[in-house]
């Protein structure tokens, strides 16, 4: 960027957008790149450095002068000055665009409301520059501000590439994810606002801002860095000259790795792409443990190292459901980050039945199915108790990391140390603007009482129950043998731990051992002892009641453990039942609604693209109350969190959003996008109906249920769409095969009538004065009446085209139904001039309703039922036309005495493209039919093309009426049509005048009328 | 299709032959036509496009002009309307099948007629025919060939009309003459028929000068009327031989004989 002898600006735009298609053609940086949607985006710079004060935001605003000097539109979108001049100097002349204002009441809810100004999104994607800038890519917005409620700033420059718009923006090697655990070992301070590194990994360009330690210490000394007020007191420990040198080496490694990749990629496009293929796995553990996010970070540096891909897998052991919800938390927020870190998570479940209780054994099989190369896992696994108890009942050979190195096999383990002092509550937080972390909905769900947790009245109960076995001892006291009353205790111990768990049977021991003691053993009534011998009851007591309690306890736990599992299979079953049972995307919806609605107690509802509706996305079935809350604004006005919108994202981003995740999570609803493997079919929308349902729902236990049955809901929708598609491509198949018949139809039948017409004209071209007179004129005829036949051909097929296209608007006037036959009979004057054609009941002395009808097709019916009774009788068989009133329906048969229909044909004839019997092969009996195999000639050796009856079939449905065939009587065959009498009969004048013609002046020679009456 | 005899088939005895304009794209139809027309012994002039056709009928005014609606230049919907701006030359529209709101939307724009293609010459001929006799002859005044009697068989029965006496008569085979007695509608309605026979015209024409202009889309006034006019002119009102329905356009009351006056 140091060349300022660039041309113009035009050059200089023509030139990114060289880039720009280069860096897409050439293979890119990653994946997304590749993808030719991307060709869209904005390019991102980064300027990189190691800490704040090396003079990345100097360094920005520099790079965006020399732009603006170049004419390029260059606009500040954020841009911190932290007071300082010279920085503020440099960004004179640059457009900027004012930051929104939002009044922000702290985490807490009790502290006074701030006033935070925030980069406004919206009006830099209104704006649309070419060049953004966007300083601390890093910061968190407060809850509720940016583009739908983004909460980090990173986001809301993704969202700005998505519109198309280049940004630069600066960061500090701290805040890349992936890093964190290393610069909190360098520095002891622990960064909380974070950079997923996919996001350093998509930048096009990344620019690095250095500064030798000793000049930025030269640099803060002189007041030159801003270092916000939460860690003046850091400054010290931060920086330091190790410190610097290490963070130095640090942001150079991450800038090389980034170069590296670059290259690494642009190898692998022009070379192979089978380095890709063999790449490694890389499975990390997941464990409740405060660990698991550091262990998380250094699998993926692990895999970014060696290239691989990476796994992040929770194994929720036999105690999952007594995991206290601080430890759920953590598990979800763990998978999270390693989803961050663009790692693939998955959940199992172990312990339930007997195969399956290990958790190691499970790790294993689950890498080895998935070809895992390395396990990553951590040290201390489980807790000291667990693992004690484990000890003690033989629950596992060892630790957790023991094991898995135990069965491990040819996969590599890793056994990373962990390290407590990273404590997040202790941490410090340095760098940008203070703002509060995550979403508060975790924070609540995550702070239950000490007292909650023990479950007091447990307790209470096991007192009253050991009261009672105490009682019953004493009935039974028989001294000297105190045996009946330690089993009697002892039995109580068993009630209690079957009934409350393993604490309370704990307790119960030691109450039995007391009471055995102050009841029963001599002096009663005293803690004392006389003999010692009873000392050793009390142990064993002691120990059997722990033994018994716990072994009472673990089977109930387990068989809850295994009625709740039973619960959630039943439920998914259920719906999984009803689901296959469902035929309509609607159906499966509202099936899939109602069950989750049961389930989770709370508002479903499954929405699926639909571009016509706001947000471009639609409910298609709900479970719960209505889904009025879907389509409902906010009612806090503060965020624009509209359920619609989150749907939408979650859909367009197929990750879920709203409430307790990431994204939007201060919308009521959760949305979970229904993924498949043939993409994204829709997105299932919760909310829970009330705040304890909320807490609930977003447990780990629950999530993975949610996402089972969203899974399930997800491929029943797919199933459902295959089946549409299904029946789409057989109607393709179908209309194919019509396609096929048509044109090998149209082929035959156009040349058959064009065939004649070339033989006549040549004919007559080259030797017409060799031929008679007669000879000629036939041959002329012949000429004439095929043209014909060539022109209702091709009418017929063009209607018929446009009847099937839909195309056809049907115009509809009243009319006689006189005025139809007798437009449908007069285009056959010349053949009906050698038949005879009975009309009855037509004319309107039979007082006929008038119809209302489209006036230029009706005929065509009737034209064409003639033209189907001329062509297939011979002629000497009578035509008949007459027509009849029934309740609500004009009925117009045509009939002929000709040979009829075979049977089955009476619906087939209707079909495209079928052609009837001739007359003569159906009279003479012979061959049975075969119509669509081969062309039928009709009476004149003529080969129709079948389509009259369909044309006749499809006016007929357009105006809301029936056509069939029957058999005449006596013989033949009769074509029927009704049409719907729906409308009341229009208006006539009265015309009852007398007759208005003069006496005739010459009527002396004109008879006098006869019979006729005046109207 | 009857074949009409080849020679001279118009009427005026004296004069230069009509001189036909055909405004058509087609070669092969031009060309179809240049031999029928110069054979049936009009004099002919081409265009090609609808602009040469418009300029041709400005600087040598055709007797007729047969335009085609598809022009490649040109609406001939539009041409009609820009001709009978300042002309009234007889126009024959041809189009084709299934056009038929084109159809009357050309007509209702001023052309007195139209063919569907294909057509044959009989129709043809029969069409100029009647289009020039409707037409006012450049140096003849008025309407030239209307006169107040018509008369027209089919099928061995014959009308009979004398619009000045208002006497309708018809005759059946070798049955005596009868004298229909008409409603004043179905009078009105004959009246207008046989003033233009051999001309379509269309349900809004019709109902405008039978019923008025407030009753221009009141078809089923025209269905009725002239299904009682059937009932009367005709021998079977479901197949009509004068009166003459053209499916979605309108009537045609057939061409009456000729008589020379």
């Amino acid at each position: 960027m140091t060349d300022s002898q660039r041309p113009d600006p035009a050059a200089l735009l023509a030139r990114i957008k060289r880039d720009e298609v280069r860096s897409v053609g050439g293979g890119g940086m990653n994946a997304d790149a590749a993808n030719p949607t991307s060709a869209q985006r904005g390019r991102l710079k980064i300027f990189f450095g190691m800490s704040p004060g090396v003079g990345k935001t100097y360094a920005m605003l520099a790079a965006a002068q020399r732009l603006a000097t170049q004419g390029v539109d260059v606009v500040i979108g954020v841009v911190e000055t932290h007071g300082r001049s010279e920085t503020e100097q440099m960004t004179l002349g640059l457009d900027v665009i004012p930051r929104r204002e939002i009044k922000y009441r702290g985490g807490d809810g009790q502290s006074a409301p701030v006033r935070l100004v925030e980069f406004d999104l919206d009006a830099a994607i209104r704006r649309k520059p070419d060049v953004l800038l966007v300083d601390e890519l890093a910061h968190s917005n407060p809850p509720g501000m940016g583009e739908g409620g983004h909460e980090k700033r990173w986001q809301d420059v993704q969202a700005c590439l998505a519109a198309g718009i280049n940004v630069y923006t600066t960061v500090n090697v701290q805040h890349v994810e992936s890093l964190i655990d290393i610069v909190a070992q360098i520095t002891g301070v622990v960064v909380r606002e974070t950079i997923p590194d996919s996001v350093i990994d998509q930048a096009d360009e990344i620019e690095l801002v250095d500064l030798p330690p000793g000049a930025l210490l030269e640099r803060l000394r002189a007041g030159k860095v801003y270092v916000p007020e939460a860690a003046k007191h850091a400054i010290n420990s931060f920086f330091r000259a190790g410190n610097l040198t290490a963070l130095r080496q640090l942001a150079l490694r991450r800038t090389a790795e980034w170069v590296d990749q670059r290259m690494r990629d642009y190898k692998e496009d022009k070379n192979i792409r089978a380095v890709w293929a063999a790449a490694e796995r890389i499975l990390v553990a997941v464990s409740p443990s405060p660990m698991a996010p550091k262990l998380v970070r250094a699998a993926k540096r692990m895999a970014a190292g060696l290239r691989a891909e990476l796994l992040a897998v929770y194994v929720e052991g036999p105690n999952a459901d007594r995991l206290p919800q601080t430890d759920r938390d953590r598990v979800l927020q763990t998978l999270r980050l390693a989803e961050s870190l663009g790692a693939e998570t998955a959940t199992m479940t172990c312990g339930a039945d007997a195969e399956r209780a290990n958790p190691a054994t499970e790790l294993v099989a689950f890498a080895r199915s998935r070809n895992v190369n390395r396990i990553v896992i951590g040290k201390t696994q489980k807790s000291r108790s667990s693992e004690a108890l484990s000890l003690l009942f033989g629950w596992g050979a060892g630790s957790f990391s023991s094991e898995v190195l135990r069965v491990s096999g040819d996969i590599d383990v890793y056994v990373i140390q962990g390290d407590t002092s990273d404590d997040p509550d202790t941490a410090t937080r340095l760098g940008t603007t203070a703002a509060p972390r995550n979403s508060p909905t975790f924070q609540h769900a995550a702070s239950p009482t000490f007292l909650h947790r023990l479950r007091l009245p447990r307790y209470l109960n096991a007192l009253a129950a050991m009261a009672v076995s105490s009682a019953l001892a004493m009935l039974a006291y028989r001294p000297p043998d105190l045996s009946e009353e330690s089993m009697l205790l002892l039995g109580g111990v068993f009630i209690v731990a079957l009934w409350l768990g393993r604490g309370p049977a704990v307790f119960a021991s030691v109450l039995a051992v007391l009471a055995f003691n102050y009841f029963f053993t001599e002096p009663r009534f005293t803690l004392y002892v006389s003999d010692s011998g009873f000392l050793v009851t009390f142990a064993v007591m002691l120990g059997v009641g722990i033994t018994v309690g716990t072994l009472a306890a673990r089977s109930r736990r387990q068989a809850e453990t295994a009625r709740d599992r039973e619960q959630r299979t039943a439920s998914l079953y259920a719906m999984a039942r009803e689901l296959a049972a469902a035929h309509s995307l609607a159906e499966t919806a509202r099936t899939a609604c109602r069950h989750i609605a049961t389930a989770f107690k709370a508002d479903v509802v499954v929405a699926v693209a639909s571009p016509a509706s706001p947000e471009g996305i639609d409910v298609i079935g709900w479970g719960g109350s209505s889904p009025d809350w879907f389509a409902a604004a906010p009612a806090d006005g503060l965020t624009r969190c509209n359920n619609r919108s989150v749907a939408r994202w979650a859909l367009d981003n197929g990750k879920p959003a709203g409430f307790g995740t990431a994204t939007l999570a201060a919308a009521a609803g959760r949305f979970l996008p229904l993924s498949t493997t043939q993409g994204r079919v829709g997105v299932l929308g919760v909310r829970p109906a009330n705040p304890d349902a909320a807490q609930r729902l977003i447990t780990t236990d629950r999530l993975l249920l949610l996402d089972t049955f969203a899974g399930q809901v997800a491929a029943a929708l797919e199933r459902v769409r295959l089946i549409d598609g299904r029946e789409a491509a057989r109607i393709d198949a179908e209309s194919e095969r019509l396609r096929s018949a048509l044109l090998s139809s149209v082929s035959h039948d156009l040349r058959t009538p064009l065939a004649g017409i070339a033989g006549a004209a040549s004919t007559l071209a080259e030797s017409g004065d060799l031929l008679d007179s007669s000879t000629r004129a036939d041959l002329l005829a012949s000429i004439v009446s095929e043209a014909q036949r060539l022109n209702d051909l091709i009418a017929n097929l063009v209607f018929a085209t446009r009847l099937e296209s839909g195309s056809i608007e049907v115009n509809r006037e009243w009319t006689t139904v006189e005025e139809i036959v007798g437009s449908g009979l007069a285009r056959h004057r010349d053949a009906l001039s050698r038949r005879t054609v009975r009309t009855t009941g037509i004319s309107r002395n039979s007082h006929l309703p008038m119809i209302k009808v489209d006036n230029a097709m009706l005929p065509m019916v009737v034209h064409n039922l003639i033209e189907n009774a001329l062509r297939y009788t011979p002629e000497s068989v009578p035509i008949s036309v007459s027509a009849w009133q029934t309740e609500n329906t004009v009925v117009i048969k045509v009939a002929d005495e000709g040979p009829g229909l075979a049977k089955g044909e009476a619906t087939r004839v209707f079909q495209r493209f079928y052609r009837g019997r001739t007359a003569k092969s159906a009279s003479a009996g012979s061959e049975p039919a075969e119509p669509e195999s081969r062309p039928i000639a009709d009476l004149s050796g003529n080969a129709g093309m079948g389509l009259g009856l369909t044309i006749c079939d499809g006016i007929i449905k357009a105006h809301g009426g029936r056509i069939w065939a029957e058999p005449n009587s006596p013989k033949g065959v009769a074509f029927l049509f009704s049409l719907p009498l729906d409308e009341p009969q229009p208006p006539i004048p009265e015309d009852t005048d007398d007759p208005p013609q003069l006496r005739p002046l010459l009527g002396r020679s004109i008879n006098r009328p006869n019979g006729e009456l005046p109207a | 299709m009857n074949a009409q005899p080849i020679g001279p088939d118009h009427e005026t005895p004296a004069g230069p032959p009509p001189l036909i304009l055909v405004i058509e794209d087609e070669a092969p139809i031009r060309k179809f036509l240049r031999a029928t027309l110069t054979a049936h012994g009009y004099r002919l002039s081409e265009a090609g496009t609808a602009r040469q056709g418009l300029l041709q009928a400005g600087m040598q005014p055709p007797d007729l002009i047969i335009l085609d609606l598809g022009l490649p230049d040109g609406d001939g919907l539009d041409i009609t309307r820009q001709l009978r701006t300042w002309s009234s030359v007889p126009i024959i529209v041809l189009s084709a099948r299934g056009q038929e709101s084109d159809k009357i939307a050309a007509l209702d724009a001023g052309a007195d007629d139209y063919l569907t293609k294909p057509f044959g010459v009989g129709e043809l001929s029969a069409r100029i025919r009647v289009a020039l006799r409707h037409a006012i002859r450049p140096g003849t005044p008025g309407r030239a060939a209307t006169s107040s009697v018509y008369e027209a068989s089919a099928d061995g029965r014959t009308i009979r009309a004398d619009l000045a006496a208002r006497l309708v008569r018809v005759q059946a085979g070798d049955e005596p003459e009868t004298e229909l007695r008409l409603t004043p509608t179905e009078y009105k309605l004959l009246a207008l028929l046989i003033k233009h026979a051999g001309r379509v015209l269309t349900h809004q024409q019709i109902l405008k000068e039978v019923w008025g202009p407030t009753h221009q889309s009141d078809v089923q006034y025209l269905r009725v009327y002239a299904g009682q006019l059937r009932q009367k002119l005709e021998a079977d009102a479901a197949q009509p031989r004068f009166l003459i329905t053209e499916p979605g356009v309108g009537y045609r009351l057939v061409e009456g004989k000729e008589r020379m006056f």
